[in-house]
C-alpha cells in the first residue's frame, strides 16, 4: 500500500518535470502558466525534498502504546494535570514527573467540520471528519470521526476512541468512532 | 514607515492551503489530521451555530456586508463585486459549515504608515491619529487545548488589557467608537470578534449581523473597507492596511462617502488575529492625545 501511494506521488512529480523539460527544450525558459492560466510562473529547476523530522523522545511512550492499540496521556504526578497531547514536562510544577495514564475512551463531541478543499499532502484521501471532544478525564482530543454519513454526527454525540492504521501510509494513529446508543 | 507586503494571489490553491495548514499545530493537528485554516474556524462555526442557534444563512450576511462595502472600495480586491445571501449561500463548501463565500480570498496587497514621534508628527500633519492603546495576547498553539469553540480568549485577553489602558469597561464597548477593524479571515472570525471585543455580549453578535448593526449609521460600523473578506487577506499586509483604513476613517479622508463611518467620539479599533487565536492584538486609534473616549450620542 504504501508504494502505492509512493508510485502515484513519483508519477506525478516525473510527469511534471518531464513537461517543464519539454517547455524548457522548446522556449529556453522554465516559464508557464499558473493552474487559472492568467499568470506565467517560473518553475524552480532546483528541487527540493523536505519531509520534516520531529524528535519524539520524551514521548516515545505514546507511539508504544499506539503499538498495543492504547492511546496514552500524561498525568502530573505532583499536581494531577492531564495532557494531551502528551507532554513530558508539566509548566505548572516545572517538573517532568509524568505517569503514563491510559485514556479512558469514551468522549462527548464538543465541534466538528469536514475537511472538502484538502492540502496538498491530504488530496488523495476522501473528505474527511475532523472532531474534538471532550475526553471524561476532562481534557480534550482532536482526531479524524469515522462516519459514512456525516450528516448524521452531531455536536454532543458520544464517541470513542481508538487506534487504528492510517491507510494507505500505514502507519499507527487513533480516531473517533462514534458509540452505539 | 512601516510598510507591510504580501505576494500570493498567484500561487496555486493546494499549496496554499498546504503552507498556512502547516503553520498551525503542525504535529498533532496537521501532519495527522490534515486540518486546514477553513477547517480550525469551522471548529469554531459549528460550535456556535450549536451553542446560539445561529444559521449559515446569517454567516452569509457578513460576507454580503463586507462584500457591499469592498465594491465601493477602489483598493479591495473584490472591487465592483457584491454577493447576495443566496450566492452565498450556494457556493461550495471548503471545510463545512465554512464555505468558499465565508472565507477571504488569497491576495496580493501591500499597505504602509508613518509612525512618527509627536514632534515629528505635529510637523508633518495637522491632524495626528494617536495610538492611544495597544493589547497584545498568546492563545494556545494546539486547539484541542482550548476550553471553548465560541470565542478567541487571544482576542479577548487583548482587547481586555487595550480597554484598561484607556479606562474603559470591557463591556457594551460599541458606544465608545465609531468605527473598527476586525479580523475578518471567516465570516465567523467577524461574528467571535464582535464579542471578544465586548461590543456585545457572547452569544448576542449574530444579532447584530440579523440587525445590519454593522453597517454604516449602526451601532459600530465594522470593516468598511471590505475586511479581509472582500477587501483582501494579504497576510503580511493586513495589520498594515487596518492602520491605514482606522486613520482615514479618524480623518474622515475616505472617498467615496458611502464607506465614511459618522466620526462623533474620534475614536477607532482594530482587532488583528494570527494564526487561529494564536495571538492577537487590539489597537486602539484617537484623535485626542489624552483622556478617555466620550459615549456616542443617542440616535
Ligand atoms: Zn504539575
Amino acid at each position: 500500500m504504501v508504494m502505492s501511494l509512493e508510485a502515484k506521488y513519483e508519477e506525478f512529480w516525473r510527469q511534471s518535470i518531464k513537461q517543464l523539460n519539454e517547455v524548457v527544450k522548446a522556449t529556453g525558459l522554465p516559464i508557464a502558466p499558473d493552474e487559472k492560466g492568467q499568470y506565467s510562473l517560473w518553475y524552480d529547476v532546483r528541487e527540493m525534498r523536505l519531509r520534516f523530522s520531529i524528535s519524539v523522545e520524551r514521548i516515545k511512550r505514546f507511539f508504544d502504546g499506539l503499538r498495543e492499540g492504547k492511546v496514552y496521556a500524561t498525568k502530573c504526578r505532583r499536581c494531577g494535570r492531564y495532557y494531551f497531547p502528551p507532554q513530558a514536562d508539566c509548566p505548572y510544577c516545572r517538573a517532568s514527573d509524568m505517569d503514563w495514564v491510559e485514556v479512558g475512551g469514551e468522549g462527548e463531541l464538543l465541534t466538528y467540520t469536514v475537511i472538502n478543499t484538502k492540502p496538498l499532502t491530504y488530496s488523495h484521501y476522501p473528505d474527511y471528519v475532523v472532531a474534538i471532544a471532550r475526553m471524561r478525564e476532562g481534557f480534550n482530543v482532536l482526531a479524524w470521526l469515522r462516519v459514512d454519513d456525516p450528516k448524521r454526527v452531531r455536536v454532543g454525540m458520544r464517541v470513542r476512541l481508538q487506534v487504528v492504521r492510517r491507510e494507505p501510509e500505514g502507519y499507527l494513529t487513533y480516531e473517533f468512532v462514534p458509540v452505539e446508543q | 514607515m512601516a510598510i507591510g507586503v504580501e505576494k500570493m494571489y498567484e500561487s496555486p490553491t493546494p499549496t496554499v492551503v498546504e503552507f498556512i495548514g502547516r503553520a498551525g499545530n503542525y504535529f498533532w493537528e496537521f501532519e495527522n489530521f490534515g486540518l486546514t485554516f477553513p477547517g480550525y474556524y469551522a471548529l469554531y462555526m459549528t460550535a456556535y451555530m450549536n451553542r446560539f442557534g445561529a444559521t449559515e444563512e446569517d454567516f452569509c450576511k457578513v460576507a454580503v456586508k463586507n462584500h457591499y462595502y469592498g465594491s465601493i472600495n477602489p483598493k479591495a480586491q473584490f472591487y465592483g463585486l457584491r454577493i447576495t445571501v443566496d450566492q452565498c449561500l450556494k457556493s461550495r463548501y471548503v471545510a463545512w459549515p465554512i464555505k468558499l463565500y465565508d472565507s477571504s480570498p488569497i491576495t496580493d496587497g501591500a499597505a504602509a504608515v508613518i509612525l512618527a514621534s509627536e514632534d515629528l508628527a505635529r510637523k508633518i500633519t495637522d491632524t495626528p491619529v494617536w495610538i492611544r492603546s495597544v493589547g497584545v495576547a498568546t492563545g494556545t498553539a494546539n486547539l484541542s487545548k482550548r476550553p471553548d469553540f465560541i470565542g478567541l480568549d487571544a482576542a479577548y485577553q487583548a482587547a481586555e488589557q487595550a480597554f484598561k489602558r484607556i479606562g474603559i469597561e470591557h463591556k457594551d464597548t460599541w458606544k465608545y467608537f465609531d468605527v473598527a477593524d476586525v479580523h475578518d479571515c471567516f465570516t465567523i472570525a467577524e461574528v467571535m470578534a464582535y464579542e471578544d471585543l465586548g461590543f456585545v455580549e457572547r452569544g448576542m453578535g449574530i444579532q447584530l449581523v440579523r440587525n445590519e448593526q454593522t453597517y454604516k449609521g449602526g451601532l459600530i460600523p465594522v470593516n468598511l473597507d471590505g475586511g479581509l473578506k472582500a477587501k483582501g487577506h494579504p497576510i503580511g499586509a493586513t495589520g498594515t492596511s487596518m492602520a491605514v483604513e482606522m486613520t482615514k476613517q479618524l480623518r474622515q479622508g475616505v472617498e467615496p462617502r458611502d464607506r465614511q463611518a459618522d466620526i462623533y467620539t474620534g475614536w477607532a479599533l482594530a482587532h488583528n488575529v494570527g494564526g487561529t487565536g494564536h495571538y492577537a492584538y487590539v489597537t486602539i486609534y484617537s484623535l485626542d492625545k489624552n483622556g478617555s473616549p466620550r459615549v456616542k450620542p443617542k440616535r
